[in-house]
Formats: C-alpha cells, sequence, structure tokens
C-alpha cells in the first residue's frame, strides 16, 4: 500500500492541514507535509472525521439476502463514511451462537468496504426465555461484545438482570430494544393526536420509557452497564439523564430519523415512515436533539433496517418497519445537529466515531486522527446540497424516508485501514 | 326547445357576461314581453281544452326549473276555463341527459309526479324553449319509468327550431325563427323577478371579446 | 368534491349538503314503479371488499344497480387475497380491466387512502370504511337521517345541521363510525359530545371538534340525537370494560334513559345492534329509533355519492349548486 496525502483538510471541522497516510496509517498530521510518493487527495477545506462507527445496523444476512447481505450492507456503508458496523442479531438463523456470528464477522472481513462487528443475541432466538450462550460468541473469532434482542425487548426483568450480571464477566454490554410489549401490541406508529385521528394503533411513548426506568435501575443494583438502543421520546431522555446523574453505567443512542422526521408524516400512509420505535412528536425531536447536544444521549445510530420494496409499497399495517439510514446519517446530523448550532464537528466525531467505538469495545475503531492511529478516515463536503436519490444507493434496499429531501453534506471518501472502500462518492 | 347543455352554455354566459360587462345583456332584445307572455298561455290552455276535450285526463308536467313555472300558470288558466282541480308536478331530466359525461355532475332537481301519478293519463310536458329536442328525448326516457300514460304532448313558450331529434311540440308560445350564433333566454318572475323573452348574440370563445 | 371520497374529513360544508340533498331526490326513485335511472350505465364499479360486511356491500351494490352502473363484486374471501396476492396487485388487475371506480372495505386503516393516491390505479376510490379510521358514507347516511328527523324532509333541502347536539356513544376508539361522524356533524354545524368508558376513547382526542363525557345520564337530556356504537365482547377480554352487566348498566340506552331524553330527539344506530348490550330491545323496537331508515337512507346517500363522483367528466364542484340558480 502507497501513501496518501489528504491536503488541507479540516481535521474534526478544525484549520486545514495535510494528513498523510502510510500503508495502514496515519504517518503524520500538521501543515505543508510532503507530497513525495504519495497520491496527493486535495481536500479543499472538506471536513475530515475518523472513520464512523454504527453500533446499530440490520445486514439481514443470514436470511434475508432479498434485502441486503453483508456486501451491500457494508457497501452502503463505506458510502455514508462508516468503517465500522455492529449487526444485529435478528438473523435468520438469529446470531445466538459462536457459528453464526463468525460466519457475520468473516464475510464483514472478506469483502473488505466496511468492518463487521456481530452483535449477539441475548436469547436463544430472541425468545426472551433462556440466554444465548453469550460467553461462546464473546470468544469466538468475532469477539462479542454487544448482545442485544433487538426488534424485541428482553421484557422479562429476572432475564434481563441475569443478561446485565452475566456478561460482566467479559466487558460486555447489553443494548436494550426498550419496548413493553403488552402496552405495543398491534401498535402502528406513536400514540397521540395523529393515530387518534388516523385510526392505527399506538405506541406509547410509556412502552419505551416504563422499560428503560427498569433497566437502568436493574444496571444500577447489579453494578453492570446497559446501553438503550434507539431513544425515541422526550420522556426516556429525562430518565437517562436523571440515571447518569446518579452515576449509573448508561448509555443511550438516537437515531438520525428520530432527529429529524414526526408522526405528522404518517398522514400519507406511506410505509416509508413505518419504524420501530415510532416516529414522534416535534417536542420530542426537539428533546432528543438536545439530550444529544448536551451528552444525556450518547451517540448517534442509525438502526439501518433494509426491507425490499414490496414490503413497502402496500397498506400501512401490513409493511414492514424500520428505514434505510447508512448513506444519509451524516447529512441528517449536519442538517439536525451542525447546522442548529447545536454541535461542531469534533462532537460530531465524538457521537458518531469515538463513543460508538467505546461502548462497543470496537478495537482500532474510533481513534484520534493523529500520526500512528489506524488509518480510519471519512472526508465530508460538508458545502454539498443535494437531494437524496435512492437509485443511486449501495444498499440493496431503498426504503428511505428522505426520498427527494433536500439534505446538506456528502461523504467523498472514506479510508479503512489505509486503504480507500470510496473515492470520489464512488466506492471502489 | 333548448337542451339543457345550452341552456347551461347559455347561463354560463351570462354570467361570464355579468363578471366582465357592465351591461351583460346590451345586445339581447325582449322578443316577448310579460302581455304577451300571458296571451300565449292562455291560447295554449284553450287549445289543450280543445284538443283533450275537455282536458279531463290531463296531468302537466314542467321540466325544470323555468318549466314547472310555466305549468304551473297553464294549471291555474285550466282551472279557469274548466272549474276543475288540474294535476301539476315537475319532472326533472337530469339523470337521463345524454351529455352526462361531457360535463361535471349537475345538482337535481325536483321531481313531483301528482298522487294520482300518470298511467293511463294524459302527459302534457311543459317547457320553456324548444332547440334541439335532447330534453324532451330525455324527458320521456324518464316518464316511461314513472309510468305508461294514455299520450303525451309538449306544450313549449317558444320553438327556436334547430332541431336534432324527430321531435315537435304541439302547442307552441311562439315561434322564433333562430340563428344558431343566437340565444334564447326566458326570464320568469318565479325566478327571475320579470317575464320576458330575450334574443341575443352568442358570444364566441370566452375573452375573446375582451 | 374530491376525485375520491376517502374521509368525511375531506369534504366541506357546501359538498355535504349537496350530497344530502341529491339524496333527497335520489330517495324519491325508491317510490317509484322502476326503481332505476340510467345515469351510469356503460361505468363499472367493483365492490373490492377485504372485510365481511354483508350490509355495507349490498347498500353499495343496491345504488349502484339503481343508477344502471356494471356492478363486479370482489370479495377477498377465496380469491387470490388469501392466497398472498398484495393489495396493489388486486388494484392492478381491476385496472387493466377497465374499472371506473373501486369501492373498498379494507380491515387496515389507510387502505383506500394509499389506494388512491400511490398511483396504483387511475378510478376513483370510495371507502366503505377503512380499520378503525374512516367510514364517510357512514356519516353521510346518518346525517341524512338526522337531517330528516331533525330538521325535514323539505325543509332540510340546502340546510346543515347547525346547532344540533349529536352524543355517540360507545367504543369510540375502535370505531370509523365514530371519526367520520365526529368530522362531519362538526363540518356540519353540530354539536358533538361522546360518551364512553375512558379506555374506549382514544388518546389524543382533545384535538377532536367534540366534547367527551364518561356519564351518559347528564348527557342524555341534552341531545337532539343519541348514536349507540356497536361494543364488541371480545372488548371485554382486553380489559376495556369488566363485564358486559357492568357496560351494559353504565352505558347502555334502555327504556328508563331513553326517556330522560328530549321528546323530539332520536335514537340511531349504525347495526349490528348487540341487544341487551348497548342497547335493550325496548328502545331498538321504538318509534324513536331510527336503524331501519339509516338503512334505507344509506342506498339514497350512496347513490348520490356515486351520482357526484362518477356522474359526470369529472367529480362535481362547488358550482354545482348554484348552476340552475
Amino acid at each position: 500500500m502507497s501513501k496518501v496525502l489528504i491536503r488541507g483538510a479540516k481535521v474534526l471541522g478544525g484549520a486545514p492541514q495535510d494528513v498523510l497516510i502510510d500503508g495502514a496509517q496515519i504517518e503524520a498530521v500538521g501543515s505543508g507535509l510532503s507530497a513525495e510518493g504519495a497520491e496527493v487527495v486535495e481536500a479543499d477545506g472538506k471536513v475530515l472525521l475518523p472513520g464512523l462507527v454504527d453500533l446499530h445496523t440490520h445486514l439481514r444476512e443470514p436470511g434475508r439476502e432479498d434485502s441486503e447481505t453483508v456486501l451491500t450492507g457494508t457497501r452502503a456503508a463505506a458510502s455514508g463514511g462508516y468503517t465500522a458496523v455492529f449487526a444485529m442479531a435478528n438473523t435468520f438463523p438469529v446470531a445466538d451462537t459462536a457459528g453464526v456470528v463468525e460466519q457475520v464477522y468473516r464475510l464483514g472481513r472478506q469483502h473488505g468496504y466496511c468492518d463487521v462487528q456481530p452483535i449477539g443475541a441475548v436469547t436463544v432466538g430472541l425468545e426472551g426465555r433462556k440466554l444465548a450462550e453469550l460467553g461462546a460468541m464473546h470468544e469466538s473469532a468475532a469477539g462479542v461484545t454487544v448482545f442485544s434482542d433487538d426488534g424485541k425487548c428482553v421484557d422479562d426483568a429476572v432475564i434481563m438482570r441475569r443478561a446485565l450480571e452475566y456478561v460482566k464477566a467479559f466487558g460486555g454490554v447489553v443494548a436494550q430494544h426498550a419496548q413493553e410489549p403488552r402496552l405495543t401490541e398491534g401498535a402502528q406508529m406513536n400514540e397521540g393526536v395523529v393515530s387518534a385521528e388516523l385510526g392505527l394503533g399506538g405506541w406509547p411513548a410509556v412502552a419505551e420509557e416504563s422499560i428503560i426506568a427498569r433497566d437502568v435501575l436493574l444496571a444500577e443494583h447489579v453494578g453492570s452497564r446497559v446501553h438503550i438502543c434507539h431513544l425515541s421520546t422526550a420522556g426516556s431522555v429525562e430518565i437517562v439523564r436523571w440515571a447518569k446523574s446518579r452515576g449509573i453505567d448508561v448509555t443511550a443512542e438516537v437515531t438520525p430519523h428520530h432527529l429529524l422526521l414526526t408522526d405528522e408524516l404518517v398522514r400519507t400512509y406511506n410505509p416509508v415512515y413505518k419504524v420501530n420505535p415510532p416516529l414522534r412528536t416535534e417536542r420530542d425531536v426537539y428533546a432528543l436533539r438536545e439530550a444529544l447536544a448536551d451528552g444525556t444521549i450518547d451517540i448517534v445510530a442509525t438502526d439501518h433496517a433494509p426491507h425490499p420494496h414490496e414490503d413497502k409499497d402496500c397498506e400501512w399495517a401490513a409493511a414492514a418497519m424500520g428505514m434505510v439510514g447508512l448513506e444519509t446519517a451524516l447529512s441528517v446530523v449536519q442538517e439536525t445537529m451542525v447546522e442548529t448550532g447545536l454541535l461542531d464537528w469534533a462532537q460530531v466525531a465524538e457521537r458518531m466515531s469515538f463513543q460508538p467505538a467505546r461502548i462497543g469495545r470496537a478495537n482500532g475503531h474510533g481513534r484520534p486522527v493523529s500520526a500512528g492511529e489506524p488509518a480510519n478516515l471519512t472526508l465530508v463536503d460538508t458545502a454539498y446540497r443535494g437531494s437524496v436519490d435512492p437509485a443511486g444507493f449501495a444498499s440493496r434496499s431503498r426504503n428511505t424516508p428522505y426520498e427527494g429531501r433536500e439534505l446538506p453534506g456528502r461523504v467523498t471518501h472514506t479510508w479503512l485501514r489505509g486503504k480507500a472502500t470510496l473515492v470520489d462518492g464512488k466506492l471502489t | 326547445m333548448d337542451n339543457k347543455q345550452d341552456k347551461q352554455q347559455d347561463n354560463a354566459q351570462d354570467r361570464q357576461g355579468g363578471q366582465q360587462d357592465p351591461q351583460p345583456q346590451s345586445d339581447a332584445r325582449p322578443v316577448l314581453e310579460g302581455p304577451d307572455i300571458a296571451r300565449a298561455l292562455t291560447r295554449i290552455a284553450h287549445e289543450i281544452v280543445e284538443r283533450a276535450k275537455g282536458a279531463d285526463d290531463v296531468v302537466l308536467l314542467g321540466i325544470p326549473t323555468r318549466g314547472v313555472f310555466l305549468a304551473q300558470r297553464l294549471a291555474a288558466k285550466l282551472e279557469q276555463i274548466t272549474e276543475r282541480k288540474i294535476p301539476v308536478g315537475s319532472l326533472d331530466i337530469t339523470m337521463y341527459r345524454d351529455d352526462l359525461r361531457m360535463h361535471p355532475p349537475r345538482a337535481l332537481a325536483r321531481t313531483d309526479i301528482p298522487g294520482d301519478g300518470i298511467d293511463g293519463k294524459l302527459v302534457v310536458l311543459v317547457d320553456d324553449v324548444l332547440f334541439s329536442g335532447r330534453t324532451i328525448r330525455a324527458a320521456l326516457d324518464a316518464l316511461n319509468d314513472i309510468g305508461r300514460p294514455r299520450a303525451v304532448q309538449l306544450a313549449v313558450l317558444v320553438d327556436r327550431g334547430h332541431r336534432e331529434l324527430p321531435i315537435r311540440a304541439d302547442y307552441v308560445g311562439k315561434n322564433l325563427p333562430t340563428s344558431l350564433r343566437e340565444t334564447v333566454k326566458v326570464q320568469l318572475a318565479e325566478e327571475d323577478g320579470r317575464d320576458t323573452v330575450l334574443l341575443g348574440a352568442k358570444r364566441t370563445a370566452p375573452g375573446a371579446q375582451h | 368534491m374530491q376525485r375520491h371520497l376517502i374521509s368525511a374529513a375531506d369534504l366541506t360544508r357546501d359538498d355535504a349538503v349537496l350530497i344530502l340533498d341529491t339524496a333527497e331526490e335520489m330517495a324519491r326513485v325508491a317510490d317509484r314503479p322502476i326503481k332505476k335511472l340510467p345515469t351510469l350505465r356503460g361505468r363499472t364499479v367493483v365492490n373490492l371488499f377485504f372485510e365481511d360486511s354483508t350490509r355495507t356491500r349490498i347498500s353499495f351494490e343496491a345504488a349502484e344497480k339503481r343508477l344502471s352502473a356494471d356492478v363486479i363484486n370482489f370479495s377477498a374471501k377465496g380469491s387470490s387475497v388469501s392466497k398472498g396476492e398484495s393489495l396493489k396487485d388486486t388494484a392492478q388487475t381491476l385496472e387493466a380491466m377497465g374499472v371506473d371506480a373501486v369501492v373498498i372495505r379494507h380491515g387496515a386503516s389507510g387502505a383506500p387512502y394509499r389506494l388512491a393516491n400511490s398511483g396504483w390505479i387511475d378510478a376513483a376510490v370510495i371507502n366503505a370504511g377503512d380499520g378503525t379510521h374512516q367510514h364517510p358514507t357512514q356519516a353521510l347516511l346518518d346525517a341524512f337521517t338526522m337531517r330528516r328527523r331533525l330538521v325535514g324532509r323539505d325543509a332540510g333541502i340546502g340546510q346543515d345541521l347547525a346547532g344540533k347536539r349529536i352524543t355517540i356513544v360507545g367504543d369510540i376508539l375502535h370505531s370509523r363510525v365514530a371519526r367520520s361522524n365526529v368530522d362531519l356533524l362538526h363540518t356540519l354545524g353540530a354539536h358533538v359530545t361522546l360518551v364512553a368508558p375512558p379506555t374506549l376513547v382514544p388518546v389524543g382526542v382533545g384535538t377532536w371538534p367534540c366534547e367527551v363525557s364518561y356519564d351518559l345520564d347528564s348527557t342524555l337530556p341534552k341531545s337532539d340525537a343519541v348514536m349507540m356504537l356497536r361494543v364488541q365482547r371480545e372488548r371485554m377480554n382486553a380489559a376495556f370494560f369488566p363485564t358486559e352487566r357492568e357496560y351494559a348498566r353504565r352505558y347502555g340506552l334502555d327504556g328508563d334513559r331513553m326517556a330522560r331524553m328530549p321528546e323530539h330527539a332520536i335514537v340511531m344506530h349504525p347495526g349490528p345492534m348487540v341487544r341487551g348490550m348497548e342497547i335493550t330491545a325496548e328502545v331498538a323496537d321504538s318509534e324513536r329509533c331510527t336503524v331501519v331508515e339509516q338503512v334505507a337512507n344509506g342506498v339514497s346517500i350512496r347513490m348520490a355519492v356515486l351520482y357526484l363522483l362518477l356522474g359526470g367528466n369529472e367529480p362535481a364542484g362547488s358550482h354545482t349548486r348554484t348552476e340552475e340558480k
């Protein structure tokens, strides 16, 4: 691998600098670095970030390769500026054994677009009854540290308590999909003014908040850490803020779509807006932005959930829940957090790279942009504005809620351990 | 007698003229005034009695809107002559029109058949203007769904010619030879505040005169 | 009027009054020896029923046939839909057959909206009830029944329901009839009160243009019409209320309660009634109960809607009212 000189990049949004990559590592960061023997990328004022890390991706392989595969999903990730993604366990078969997680891990390494760190299921078959072999998955080649039944809630308090306790032995973390199942039977959208009018089954905020409240108290009681997936309500923010103030080891994520979209969109009955947890109200959106800015919410995670066209081109109740997000996440964060003045680019790096890597123990990712560090980097043209065209997605699925919407920013280059996976917006 | 489509166009043009032209009827001249109309109706009433041999079984059905008022006036005159109650009603033909697909649906007018019905009766249809004959064709279809009269006759205030169907009036207030470029508009006190028949020039394409 | 009839909320006051007035004329056709009009000759209407509803289906079918439309009944049961064919595929099949209008009943809220707005078909879409969302022709026939009884058959022409006090009692949460009626009655100037146990009132009802009460007895004397909604027995198992007996005692309409209504007030029910649950036989069979009238009025209303949507080259416009004047 030869050398690459990125010239004039605003590292983490700061003053323009040159960054020299040699092989898999960053060789030097400074001004006026020599281009000798190096391929030059003129950054021309673009922002250079550490490679983004997504703690919440659905890659669908094995089992639903019609909606996404590890290859198409990691290409989508590279397009969006990601160098590592955590793949959720709700595949077919479920990633609840060492065998399945190793398969997913290896596929990611083979394709070479983005590291894939499998998440293991907390319970066998995501059924919530019996703990999966968490230790075996941790000891496998995949080295699983994050466990989640995402898509389903670990609603049994005893199972949740045991999981929280058990993973302490190897520094793991349980990522909870907080959804009280009885309160959300038949749920189709946020319960409130809009659901009342549309006659769609309500998914009340309390179904999320009650589980989060329980789980932070359980984590405190057993002295473990807990991670809250896709936090979506103002009330959840309050609970997490309170838990952190008590010193409870809780981390939380928010999705880009919950930072931008509200349940008013459901009035179109277009299932592209159907997602779990559902789009909430404007008040929730503002509370989530504020919480991401003040650190109550630690990270942005995409909950990238690909679905084939037929699962969305139908009536609302019959449609699948979920949105793709890897290729639009950074733009939505720029729109909702940077351009509103809530975050600067260094704070974006914190929330989309450093922190998620730390929570998931993704070695080699989420490192500072400095000499001697792995060359996992993302170059962003923050001045760009354009409307989202799903036809250009690398993902196999097109179920984006942003089709035709103008969003700022575009990832032009991504490097994974010094190897360019995206050049001038095109996958290598 | 004009068909409804032409009426509609005429009305639309009148309204349009009203909005755009300070003197909408400036080019329309009266060809019948109130006393003329009254005389014509009296004559028709006598003709009906004469031809129907006492008008024992006559039922008058006016075609909305103005045909209904004419039918009511005719009935009053017939009652004067015969000193008997003459059944009078209305027959809306909107749902039987042959040009429904050419316009947005129109509000329906009232169909009101006198209590004893029309079976075996002499039905006299009454309308203001006879033009293409299509309205009367629709009226005959509508009658067919309501009952089986002994005979059907037609009375109109004005026959302006230009028939498109083999239909003729049995009683005519005034024959008024017209050009297709002219419009005939009947105004009646019950609806328009005064009795008159106006002959005017048809406007060409909207806006063309401005 | 819009090209489709999806929600009662889509109707303006003038649209709604035009439909009621037109229905009044359509009703007179039923008194004739030949109950048929040639108006929709050559037009094809499909009754696309994904949910069983014989009453609504035959009401639409009678209306379509009285207007001489060609009628195709498509019931999801025993069709390719039960074999997994999607709404979209079904719709496109119908479109290929040259259908002018689709009357759709579907268990999923929003299915008619999707059908009308997804580019799957060009035909006009008439919502015959979707999930717990809307049932606009039911609301129209209810308003028609109220106008006849409370304003008058002839006196009502051109009128709305301004100032009338309408009480809707029962399972509001799961009721498309309640949603449609609240929207339409508000548009027509009526004052609506919903009465139900709090468990059967949706969260978010606060923005609806109506009042909510949990007390039937105090509402009855202030009602010109009381509409009882069906309460399904299975709601009991989902803990919406403790027992049928308790529900009937607190929210059922019996003779004693009916006596507290003003003398002119009527009792309505969209059917089918659960006698002994929300309504006693004594009330259901009384003179004041309009349930049978509502069925007859349903045909007139559906004829009016079909005529105004399909009778011309485009839907009836607001100018339709003044055209003859």
